[in-house]
């Protein structure tokens, strides 16, 4: 079945082609230095749209994504340099903090889901809601300013950001563990195929003895544990939180998660496709940098456009069948 | 309507053709519909009855063949460019199997919505509330024209449609399929409405699959199979027989298999007291034996599909009396769906599309959405599946152009078919079925009553909510009648006939109120009403 098959294989194609327009624009595309770095700066948006691939597969939307990954970075830099006072050992605070932050991930998407399930407000305003929340208490905690880590630990903690495995960086090697494990739980578990159930017809998958609302709650809490998961390898970044960090992330996210074929009605979701979308998204951003042809201002729009344009093959695929 | 501006017409198909891509469904029919007849259209799922009334009503363009339109005995017309606004505009109307009401709006703005009265520059939205009311009149309705669509019984809803009809002045009026939401009273109402509007010279075109009816209202008969026209016969020629015979092109074995009788000392396996639906004043209690079919009869909303839900914990019960669930002696409070599955209680629901099936999902994805459990650890072993998938299409003899298609594109027959393979692949020892045949075709309904016979026969127990009182007497071992929420008696031997069913589905009789023992003792019969 061809159709099927530019379904699935349309994404790729597409990155391919933009791989290829890079070759083409720049020489310094190619060097090993730019290719690792469009891969370390995609796995923040891979991460966190993959956990978006569960949300909107099973029918939600996430919007709060972009303020909670401030608000966890924020959170994990106060704690790391309140206990500089207590625990000598850089490494056991920085792993702390790295718990801290999972659980707070978690949380954040326990409220979420229990407020859309339960509370039955939908995903959209929710989201809306504790995206303002969580944007306003990071700029709170930093009083307008930003929150910066302690040099001595930031120092060590760089590491997870800057060092290398095998010749990949480590949040290279993080997006590639939360991918697999995001494509087997997906489409390997009960869990995936009541994702996909939930999405596709709530009624249907209520009949069919579901519990819809723990599934849909569980996809927000992996979809915090994500947000947590890409805070945990920003934060060594810039060693800094602001009311500016993880701007417009949810867009983004979202964006990766369409481009990538998941159908954000609901019922149909492709990890593979999400990361593809995020490379996508890096790899446009990158090629404008490269090139004087098209101002990097421009950057949003050129997103913007190849969102619009997957979406339409999307549903002209959908059409035929 | 008054009988001076009868105008009767003659609608006519000769040798129509019409394909789907490369796929021929009707292969030359040749159908003259008149006015001041019934022209029932039968045919199992899948012989072209739906494609023939689209392309009668404007809704599908004819691949070949002629459509001739004859007013007051005239020159027959060749109408060429036929389409739905033409098609209503020369009065002929489709009435859908799933109404075409906006639900939002009022019973008057339905009737006249597209069709509106206007003033200079507004809609004059008394006129329309008076010429509605005055349509609802006719039809002898209580509707209040002001009550919007969404609060209205499905009954109602068939109502405001043939008022619509109305409001379009049809003259053909074709209806897909009316009475399969309808109980046989409303039906009865239904047919009381054609039989005015045939006298007013309106020709009338009925899809059914009930052969009872065809029988009681039909003048003309047109069989079609496979899209092949089998003919078109006087009603008075064919008996029920001839016409299954007919549509199904061989013998049918009987409709009904042979239930096994139920044991004596048949172990109660369910046993519900007490339990007070929301919204109502009286509890109802009953009780289903291994190896029992416990039919529930009832006016459409008698609450009959609410009482299971509810025991199945889909639905809350009322906050006053949640009454106590036992199975196999135990007490059990189901919340979800999810606690009565692993107590070995299964549930069909009577929305196929709505609730049953993801339409848009692949076959053996629907099929082990309910069992899943069963097939998977860590992870869903898809082998086993596959396995069960396999045996599951031989088993319930489930039929498709190929594996791969998704759920919406199988046939009403064999949508219902795999979702009967979806509940009882989770082995469910007992199965509350709800509506099991509505929209079916007769040989596909065969074939679930044998399933059932299967089930009983192998030591399950089934509850069978049904309006269709033939399918509840043929199988049931007793009848539970449910009336305005509560259970207004259980039926057994002698009693289960008919009109008796009736007189406690209409609430004439009341096991509650006449106190009339049981052949048992009103004990071990297994139903009281009990006071709230």
């Amino acid at each position: 079945m061809p159709k099927l098959d530019l379904k699935t294989a349309g994404p790729f194609i597409a990155l391919v082609a933009i791989f290829i327009i890079g070759v083409l624009v720049n020489d310094a595309f190619l060097s090993s230095g730019n290719l690792s770095n469009i891969l370390a700066r995609s796995s923040f948006i891979g991460i966190v749209a993959i956990g978006a691939t569960f949300v909107i597969t099973a029918g939600g939307i996430d919007l709060s994504v972009g303020s909670m990954a401030a608000f966890i970075s924020g959170c994990m830099i106060l704690l790391m340099n309140a206990l500089m006072d207590s625990i000598d050992s850089m490494v056991v605070i920085i792993i702390l903090a790295v718990i801290a932050s999972l659980g707070i991930g978690a949380v954040a998407g326990l409220i979420n889901g229990l407020l859309t399930t339960k509370a039955k407000i939908e995903a959209f305003i929710v989201t809306l809601g504790t995206m303002g929340i969580y944007r306003s208490l990071v700029t709170y905690m930093a009083d307008g300013g930003t929150l910066s880590l302690n040099f001595t630990i930031g120092d060590i903690y760089s590491e997870v950001y800057y060092g290398v495995f095998l010749g990949l960086p480590y949040p290279v090697w993080v997006f590639i563990a939360v991918a697999v494990i995001g494509y087997v739980l997906l489409n390997m578990t009960v869990f995936g195929r009541h994702c996909f159930a939930v999405g596709s017809n709530e009624s249907v998958a209520r009949y069919s003895a579901i519990h819809v609302d723990r599934v849909k709650t569980a996809t927000y809490m992996l979809q915090g544990v994500c947000v947590s998961i890409a805070t945990i390898i920003y934060v060594p970044r810039l060693g800094s939180a602001s009311g500016q960090t993880g701007i417009l992330w949810e867009l983004e996210a979202i964006a990766a998660v369409i481009i990538g074929g998941t159908v954000l009605k609901g019922g149909y979701g492709r990890i593979g496709g999400t990361v593809v979308g995020a490379l996508i998204l890096t790899l446009i951003g990158n090629i404008l940098n490269l090139t004087d042809a098209v101002s990097n201002y421009l950057n949003g729009a050129v997103q913007g456009i190849i969102v619009i344009v997957a979406v339409y093959l999307q549903r002209g695929a959908w059409r035929r069948d | 309507m008054s009988e001076e501006e009868h105008n009767i017409v003659t609608l006519s198909v000769k040798n129509l053709h019409k394909s789907f891509g490369p796929v021929e469904v009707l292969h030359g029919l040749d159908i003259t519909l008149r006015g001041g007849e019934v022209h029932a259209i039968l045919g199992e799922n899948g012989a072209g009855k739906s494609t023939l009334v689209k392309i009668l009503s404007g809704f599908e363009p004819l691949s070949s063949g002629e459509l001739l339109l004859a007013k007051d005995g005239g020159e027959a017309e060749l109408l060429t460019e036929w389409d739905n606004e033409t098609a209503e505009r020369s009065g002929v109307v489709l009435i859908h199997q799933e109404f075409n009401l906006a639900e939002q709006l009022t019973v008057a703005e339905n009737i006249f919505l597209g069709n509106e009265i206007k003033g200079r520059l507004f809609l004059n939205k008394k006129a329309m509330k008076r010429k509605a009311q005055e349509y609802l009149d006719i039809l002898r309705s209580e509707i209040d024209p002001d009550a919007t669509v969404d609060r209205l019984a499905v009954s109602a809803k068939q109502m405001v449609e043939i008022a619509k009809a109305q409001a379009k002045n049809a003259r053909v009026l074709i209806l897909d399929e009316p009475t399969a939401v309808l109980t046989q009273q409303e039906s009865q109402v239904l047919f009381e409405l054609i039989e005015r509007f045939r006298q007013d010279g309106v020709a009338i075109v009925f899809i059914s699959h009930k052969l009872d009816e065809i029988e009681q209202i039909a003048d003309v008969i047109t069989i079609l199979r496979d899209g092949e026209m089998v003919g078109s016969y006087p009603a008075s020629k064919l008996s029920k027989d001839d016409m299954a015979r007919l549509m199904v092109g061989r013998e049918l074995s009987s409709l009904f298999p042979q239930m096994p009788a139920l044991p004596n000392e048949a172990e109660v396996v369910l046993k519900v007291s007490d339990l007070l639906l929301p919204g109502n004043s009286k509890s109802s209690s009953f009780e289903l034996r291994k190896g029992e079919v416990l039919g529930f009869s009832g006016l459409v909303g008698s609450g009959r599909t609410a009482l299971m839900e509810t025991v199945l914990g889909l639905r809350k019960a009322a906050k006053a009396n949640r009454g106590t669930i036992e199975v196999r002696g135990e007490r059990a409070n189901f919340k979800q769906l999810s606690s009565a599955r692993g107590k070995g209680i299964a549930y069909l629901t009577k929305d196929r599309k709505g609730s049953g099936l993801l339409l848009e999902k692949g076959l053996s994805f629907n099929f082990s959405l309910f069992s899943l459990h069963k097939m998977s650890r860590l992870l869903i072993d898809t082998r086993s599946e596959a396995i069960a998938f396999e045996k599951a299409i031989e088993t319930f003899d489930i039929r498709m152009k190929d594996k791969s298609i998704v759920a919406g594109n199988l046939s009403g027959g064999n949508q219902q078919k795999l979702l009967l393979a979806k509940i009882l692949e989770a082995q469910p020892s007992i199965i509350i079925i709800d509506e099991p045949t509505r929209g079916i075709d007769i040989g596909t309904k065969s074939q679930i009553y044998h399933f059932i016979a299967q089930l009983i026969e192998s030591g399950h127990s089934l509850i069978l909510i049904s309006s269709d009182i033939t399918e509840i007497i043929g199988l049931s071992h007793r009848v539970a009648v449910m009336y305005h929420g509560e259970l207004s008696g259980v039926l057994a031997g002698d009693e289960l006939d008919e009109h008796e069913i009736m007189r406690y589905a209409t609430g004439l009789k009341s096991k509650s109120q006449n106190n009339k023992p049981q052949k048992n003792e009103s004990e071990t019969s297994g139903i009281s009403n009990a006071q709230a």
